[in-house]
């Protein structure tokens, strides 16, 4: 479970967020939504501990982020798996080399178990052939499923995804959600995912937090987002006219 | 002024970083050897083609220069042994090298920086710095005496065949000059120059690849102002070492 109180950011003068405080319970898929420039970006990456909050409180787990030392901050990075935008796999790895680099860094597993274990992973993402390939070899989808494989592979307790379905077709996005969610419950980790995918709102919303210009601006879940009559989530979701009757 | 200031100390903030214990020496030594391939040996044609014609050059500029008959006949190798050795391989190869190996290192940095691989690295719980820069900067530097000695016999090389083929001077009275009054000094003064230029182009263009913000422009603007940095850094530094040294 990863707790936010009151996190404030800026950028020089430019207050990106605005006090936000809730709560990313462990085994749900947390989705936090919003507009391009809304903020939610910076939340995923300050949560994650990629950027520094200029005040608030994160805690991990009952630890707080703020109160850890350089060691502790560390060591739990080591607990964190992140799904990056554009996949972020390493250019001059090849896909399992990719997906063992957390435990050739950090584990002291037998190259025979790093190997048993890269396996598994890339089965799991279902990507069972593609050890050898290079990342500039792989489609949009198969980046996103290795760097999913990379990101679990260490068995972290904390998996961010920072718009996991930006750049792909309608079907492969549902599955790359329907894979996140399975991780998540299978592996009992918190599991945010920055999106504005609305298949993604519907799909594995279990808690959704709605950020609208820096302030958290409406919390529920997909079955509360249909219902809800929050006027800046519904221009938000319901914008085109197959959304609005659904919506109706 | 204020920028040049928050320029310097980024970058030394930026060597605290680098300059720790590896993560994991496995993983530190498998960059390092590929860092070795890519940055020494890729280096090595380049730097001796170079050489031979600067050395080709040198010779005759001795040769026309030194013509004079109250002067030795070894005046000529003897002088172009010199300047290789204390300027031309160290100094020359160093600025060619800031281009090429400083270009590299920045545009590989800044396109890691901006596809979020800095940052995956760093969210794992890496040192990106550490693991990304110090095996660039170790390879370099361990590769410099390689660099520097096949460069000093390249331009020697060069100097002695062209120096043939124009009839500027026998080959005895080049190799004669060449061999004349040898001091290790002169080796050891053109490494340890080279040690210290390597050591400059890679670290400045690793501070101008990884500290990038943007996209694919300022990648190379990044790339640019390594190698102009580099350039002016080692130049200043070459100043400095041969007062020193000299």
């Amino acid at each position: 479970m990863i707790e936010i109180k009151d996190i404030y950011k800026n950028f020089g003068e430019k207050q990106v967020l605005k006090g936000i405080t809730t709560v990313f319970e462990t085994g749900k898929t947390n989705l936090v939504i919003g507009r391009s420039g809304s903020g939610k970006t910076v939340l995923v990456k300050t949560v994650s501990g990629l950027e520094k909050a200029t005040s608030g409180e994160i805690i991990y787990d009952g630890r707080a982020l703020s109160a850890m030392n350089d060691d502790q901050t560390t060591a739990l990075k080591r607990e964190i798996g992140m799904v990056f935008q554009g996949g972020a796999l390493f250019d001059s790895m090849t896909v399992a080399e990719n997906v063992r680099f957390p435990l050739l860094m950090f584990s002291k597993m037998s190259s025979a178990e790093m190997d048993k274990r890269v396996d598994f992973c890339l089965d799991r993402v279902d990507l069972p052939n593609t050890h050898k390939l290079f990342a500039s070899e792989l489609s949009g989808g198969m980046r996103k499923r290795v760097a999913i494989a990379r990101a679990i592979v260490a068995n972290p307790k904390y998996l961010f995804c920072d718009e996991p379905n930006s750049g792909l077709d309608p079907q492969t996005s549902i599955l790359i959600d329907k894979l996140i969610k399975e991780i998540t419950e299978e592996l009992n980790i918190t599991t945010i995912i920055n999106t504005h995918d609305m298949n993604s709102v519907l799909e594995i919303g279990e808690h959704i937090v709605f950020i609208y210009n820096g302030n958290l601006w409406w919390e529920g879940n997909r079955h509360e987002v249909i219902t809800c009559d929050n006027k800046e989530l519904n221009d938000f979701l319901f914008n085109n006219e197959i959304t609005k009757r659904l919506k109706q | 002024m204020k920028k040049f200031i928050n320029t310097v100390g980024g970058y030394f903030m930026l060597l605290g970083k680098v300059l720790r214990r590896p993560d994991n020496g496995r993983a530190f030594r498998r960059q390092l050897v590929y860092e070795m391939k890519v940055l020494g040996i890729e280096s090595l044609p380049i730097a001796c083609i170079i050489s031979a014609f600067v050395g080709a050059a040198v010779v005759i500029q001795f040769a026309a220069s030194l013509s004079n008959p109250i002067y030795p006949t070894w005046i000529t190798g003897y002088t172009t042994r010199k300047a290789i050795m204390l300027e031309f391989a160290p100094t020359m190869i160093g600025l060619v090298l800031a281009g090429k190996v400083g270009s590299r290192i920045a545009s590989e940095l800044g396109t890691m920086r901006i596809t979020e691989q800095i940052d995956a690295l760093n969210i794992m719980g890496v040192n990106s710095a550490n693991y990304l820069i110090l095996p660039k900067i170790t390879a370099f530097m361990l590769f410099s005496p390689v660099i520097v000695t096949l460069s000093v016999f390249s331009a020697l090389a060069g100097g002695w065949l062209f120096g043939m083929m124009s009839g500027a001077m026998s080959s005895y009275e080049f190799l004669d000059g060449v061999q004349l009054e040898f001091d290790s000094y002169d080796m050891f003064y053109g490494m340890a120059k080279g040690l210290v230029y390597n050591f400059i182009i890679a670290s400045v263009s690793s501070f101008r690849g990884y500290t990038v913000t943007g996209g694919a422009l300022e990648v190379g603007q990044a790339s640019t102002r390594a190698v102009v940095e580099s350039c002016i850094v080692l130049i200043a530094a070459n100043l400095a070492l041969t007062s020193i040294l000299i």
